[in-house]
């Protein structure tokens, strides 16, 4: 995989005159300050990650391609060490179409402290564990421009596995999880072709609504014990799913009101799960340039407690600040309250652009009062604090 | 009969100048100033934005456009961010309407997001710049309440002197002064006045080049802020008319396939 990467770099490399190129080096540390759980793990994990973007437009044609290398060597976790094709599409759009043929990253979805309705991408759990790093996805994507919206149909010809710590990694549970031994429910594994289909449009001008169908290998998996061969470890199992999306924005002046939902059948079991809230912002607080935004978003899975995710009735508050000066400052904070169990998280990302070309980011995750029957209580010990100095051409 | 074609004539021509009063004045060369920018079609131009601060610490933004005219709204603009290299891919969608909130979309590129955003923010500022989002946004004719304020010559021409008030909801401004050349209505200079009528801000733009035989366009735009002295300097480059554009390409799907 790292030499193929290598090659086609080399090779881009050679045509860079008719390019175009953005991209980011990153330096990142993260440090643990509470004492690991288990004996493996340790307090300081420094990496770095490199993220290109090229891109060609083919002269007098339709067509463009986008590639989009990632890497990210750890110092520590053998498992975040890892490269990514995150795009490698041909593009074309003519007249009311537009088609890509590749690795692709598509992004649906309103909400900000959850994505839920959100699954052409498989997560890059390694990477971070808000979820917001995907994995290029092997796709064939049809656009459709209507005169009241969009219609996309998605074609999936091969699955990602999710990523996970390994086990000199922090933010994992007790037992290992053993990638290798991925299992599926379908024949197939992972070659099995999956289908989505995502219809889009505007009402009234400022209600824009989302309706998506996606059919194929859950991009979730259930961790499964298995204790043959000495060492008890967990599995992923990836079952097949049948789902249903909406997702719902009103931008109404100060207020943008959201809304996601999810219907997901299993062959022998369904549930239901939604996040919906609001953010409200003042702008121009105390006269001066800076806006204030406040979030409000309530979470339920009709799971309740059973439900593998921390959110099955939880309520989100957190605050954007954006000071809208020349390095662009931004601090947002946030805070996770479990309804039932009580549990509690929070979150807060400061980042500041420095001079033309840097960029410096630092984000922190504690893990407050975590109930033991909270999916998150593995955790408890993994408070952090992370570091990211960025290079950005 | 003399005496009814005297009355007539006088109705017709003595009593519509007499009785122009200084609103309708400063309105009639609105309209004049927007009907003679229309059928312009659609433009590119390439802009750079160099921020100033007080102690004169620079920094530098370079942001591409994509502007439709729209008949009978306010236009459709894609603003495709190239500097700072962070930002770089970030686009952002305005369709600008009259009284009626902008309906804007922000493409964050590194999480591939279409983000529909609130137009509430006139008064915020464009890019940490001074320019605010109201002063950069499309200036149709009904934005705004005139008056007429006096004739005066500026730089190599003679001026119309105006004052208008915004009729929009949530402007950051009381008050502009504008002068407008008589001739072609070339944007001179623009005094800002803040929410307590104070002097904030003024906006002297120059260099005009005239492209299709008609339309004028500033290669320059300097805003001094008054207040905090710190200023911003726009200059426009390579710009295209008529380049084929249509309402299809200022859709928020095409922001993820911009270059």
């Amino acid at each position: 995989m790292k030499g193929k990467i290598l090659s086609a770099a080399l090779l881009l490399f050679s045509l860079a005159s008719q390019a175009e190129w953005r991209g980011n080096v990153t330096a990142e540390a993260r440090y643990f300050w509470n004492d690991a759980l288990y004996t493996e793990q340790e307090d300081i994990y420094p990496s770095l990650s490199a993220e290109v973007e090229y891109y060609h437009a083919f002269d007098g044609t339709d067509y463009s391609l986008t590639i989009t290398p990632f890497y990210r060597h750890d110092g520590v976790d053998e498992e975040r060490t890892h490269a990514d094709l995150r795009e490698a599409r041909l593009h074309f759009a003519r007249g009311d179409w537009e088609w890509d043929a590749g690795l692709i990253k598509v992004f649906w979805g309103v909400t900000e402290s959850r994505h839920l309705v959100d699954i052409i991408n498989q997560t890059d759990l390694v990477e971070n564990i808000d979820g917001e790093d995907k994995l290029g996805q092997p796709a064939l994507h049809g656009l459709w421009y209507r005169d009241w919206g969009t219609v996309e149909l998605f074609v999936l010809p091969g699955f990602r596995e999710r990523t996970f710590p390994g086990v000199d990694g922090r933010l994992r549970g007790p037992l290992p999880i053993d990638t290798d031994h991925a299992q599926y429910e379908s024949d197939r594994e992972d070659r099995h072709v999956d289908y989505a289909l995502r219809l889009a449009g505007t009402v009234h001008d400022d209600w824009d609504l989302g309706l998506s169908f996606f059919s194929g290998t859950s991009r979730d998996p259930q961790l499964r014990l298995v204790t043959a061969g000495g060492q008890p470890r967990l599995i992923p199992y990836y079952p097949q799913i049948d789902q249903i999306g909406l997702d719902l924005q009103a931008t109404l002046e100060n207020w943008l009101w959201k809304l996601e939902a999810i219907h997901r059948e299993f062959s022998d079991d369904r549930f239901d799960a939604m996040v919906g809230g609001f953010e409200y912002t003042f702008y121009g607080i105390a006269e001066s340039d800076a806006d204030l935004g406040v979030l409000m978003e309530y979470h339920r899975d009709s799971r309740g407690k059973d439900a593998p995710t921390p959110f099955q009735n939880d309520l989100f508050l957190g605050a954007r600040w954006a000071l809208n000066d020349a390095q662009s400052t931004e601090l947002l904070a946030g805070g996770l309250f479990d309804l039932e169990l009580g549990s509690r998280g929070y979150r807060v990302e400061f980042n500041r652009r420095i001079g033309q070309n840097w960029k410096i980011t630092a984000e922190a995750q504690l893990f407050g009062h975590i109930d033991p029957k909270d999916p998150q209580y593995p955790l408890r010990s993994d408070d952090f604090i992370q570091l990211e100095l960025a290079r950005f051409f | 009969m003399k005496y009814w074609i005297a009355i007539i004539v006088a109705l017709l021509f003595g009593g519509v100048v007499q009785a122009e009063t200084a609103e309708e004045k400063g309105l009639r060369i609105a309209q004049e100033a927007d009907a003679y920018d229309k059928g312009f079609g659609d433009f590119t131009a390439d802009m750079t934005m160099t921020l100033r601060n007080r102690k004169g610490q620079e920094s530098v933004r370079h942001i591409r456009i994509r502007t439709l005219e729209v008949d009978g709204d306010g236009d459709k603009s894609m603003s495709i961010f190239d500097e700072p290299a962070d930002v770089k891919g970030t686009a952002m969608l305005t369709f600008s309407h009259g009284l009626k909130p902008d309906d804007q979309w922000l493409y964050l590129p590194a999480l591939k997001r279409v983000k529909r955003i609130s137009s509430r923010n006139k008064s915020g500022p464009f890019m940490g710049s001074e320019f605010a989002f109201e002063d950069l946004g499309s200036q149709e004719v009904e934005k705004y309440a005139y008056r007429f304020l006096r004739e005066e010559p500026c730089g190599q021409w003679q001026c119309h002197v105006i004052e208008r008030r915004p009729q929009y909801k949530y402007s950051g401004y009381t008050r502009q002064v504008v002068w407008l050349d008589k001739d072609k209505y070339r944007i001179v200079k623009v005094e800002y006045y803040d929410r307590k009528n104070k002097p904030l801000k003024t906006l002297t733009m120059s260099d005009y080049k005239e492209y299709l035989g008609h339309y004028w366009r500033p290669s320059k735009m300097e805003m001094k802020n008054l207040q905090n002295g710190k200023s911003t300097v726009l200059e426009w480059k390579n710009y295209k008319f008529r380049t084929g554009l249509r309402a299809k390409d200022f859709n928020k799907n095409k922001l993820k396939n911009l270059h």
